[in-house]
């Protein structure tokens, strides 16, 4: 099933008009030409991310214009703005929402770092603080080019995730967890501040 | 061979049927054999905009609403059936005729009902 085909058995194949593929090439064939984004927008971002969507940029040569209203039917969280702290937790929620597989692109430098706004006291300093972020795009705003740029990496991510065997995608393996924890309103900031499971920012060694 | 005259209706309706079907069973075979579910709290809550959900999803709607349902009879559901009445109104037979006037005279006594108690009145 999920075993690779020998590329040179597969092109021998092929130039006899025969084409050859496996359950998982399939599966993931099928996935990562229909990604359906969540339809939500946060702030400046938003606004290349529409444009993304629309004629001149057209995201749907992707297979991903379908963007959803409910989290229930979505595959892909584009948070693309500024993450204030009122808003994190509600953002949260709509990705322990969405069905599995799912994944998260972190879009401008506000939803990877607090961007401009990192010294504000309400902004969040990255929204993989508390999910866990697929791909993050830097740029204040980024493109849409750069969307969809970190949109074909999505791609080739699922394109690379395995069926079974040790390294088997999340979303198959029974243990990893599908919702994480909503972080609550604290008296200062949001408690916890982040979530150690997701969160594990390289360490600064000093000797 | 002459086939009976519904025969393509019935292989539409089948196709009809396998075509919503058929995904669904291999959705679940999927789930099945393959995909853990992992349902949560979050997962099954009833609302899905990132608000906490409160209460539950098959709630009762108060039986004050009635007063939308006569005007939505009066103003909507009226008008569909008056528009072939009138079109076919130089044709109809007695019995016709005299059937939708019952029609309308029941919906009109609504109508005075609900103008009597103020509904139509704008709101100031
Ligand atoms: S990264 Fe820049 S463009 Fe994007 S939301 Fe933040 S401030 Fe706006």
């Amino acid at each position: 099933m999920g075993d690779e085909i020998d590329e040179g058995l597969r092109s021998e194949l092929q130039r006899q008009g025969i084409w050859v593929t496996s359950m998982q090439e399939l599966y993931n064939w099928g996935r990562k030409n229909s990604i359906w984004p969540l339809q939500f927008g946060l702030a400046c971002c938003a606004i290349e991310m529409i444009a993304t969507a629309a004629s001149r940029y057209d995201i749907a040569r992707f297979g991903a214009e379908v963007f959803r209203p409910s989290p229930r039917q979505a595959d892909l969280m584009i948070v693309a703005g500024t993450v204030t702290k009122k808003m994190a937790p509600q953002i949260v929620r709509l990705y322990n929402q969405m069905p599995d597989p799912k994944y998260v692109i972190a879009m401008g430098a506000c939803a990877i770092s607090g961007g401009p706004f990192k010294q504000g006291y309400n902004v969040l300093k990255g929204i993989d603080r508390y999910i866990p972020v697929d791909v993050y795009i830097p740029g204040c705003p980024p493109r849409p080019e750069a969307l969809l740029h970190a949109f074909m990496e999505l791609q080739r991510k699922i394109d690379n995730q395995k069926l079974s065997g040790p390294n088997k995608s999340d979303h198959l393996d029974r243990e990893h967890p599908s919702e994480y924890p909503v972080p609550a309103f604290g008296k200062h900031d949001l408690v916890p501040r982040a979530n150690p499971d997701v969160f594990r920012p390289p360490q600064i060694e000093r000797v | 061979m002459s086939l009976h005259p519904y025969f393509e209706i019935v292989v539409f309706v089948g196709v009809a049927l396998i075509f919503p079907v058929m995904p669904l069973i291999l959705a679940w075979m999927w789930r099945r054999f393959f995909q853990p579910p992992k349902p949560g709290a979050a997962k099954n809550a009833t609302y899905e905009c990132g608000m906490e959900s409160l209460g539950e999803a098959q709630i009762q709607f108060r039986s004050q609403y009635y007063l939308y349902a006569i005007i939505f009879l009066i103003f909507d559901v009226e008008a569909v059936f008056l528009v072939p009445f009138a079109v076919a109104f130089t044709g109809l037979p007695v019995g016709a005729f005299l059937s939708i006037l019952v029609f309308l005279l029941l919906l009109i006594e609504g109508l005075v009902w609900a103008w009597g108690k103020g509904c139509l009145n704008w709101a100031k």
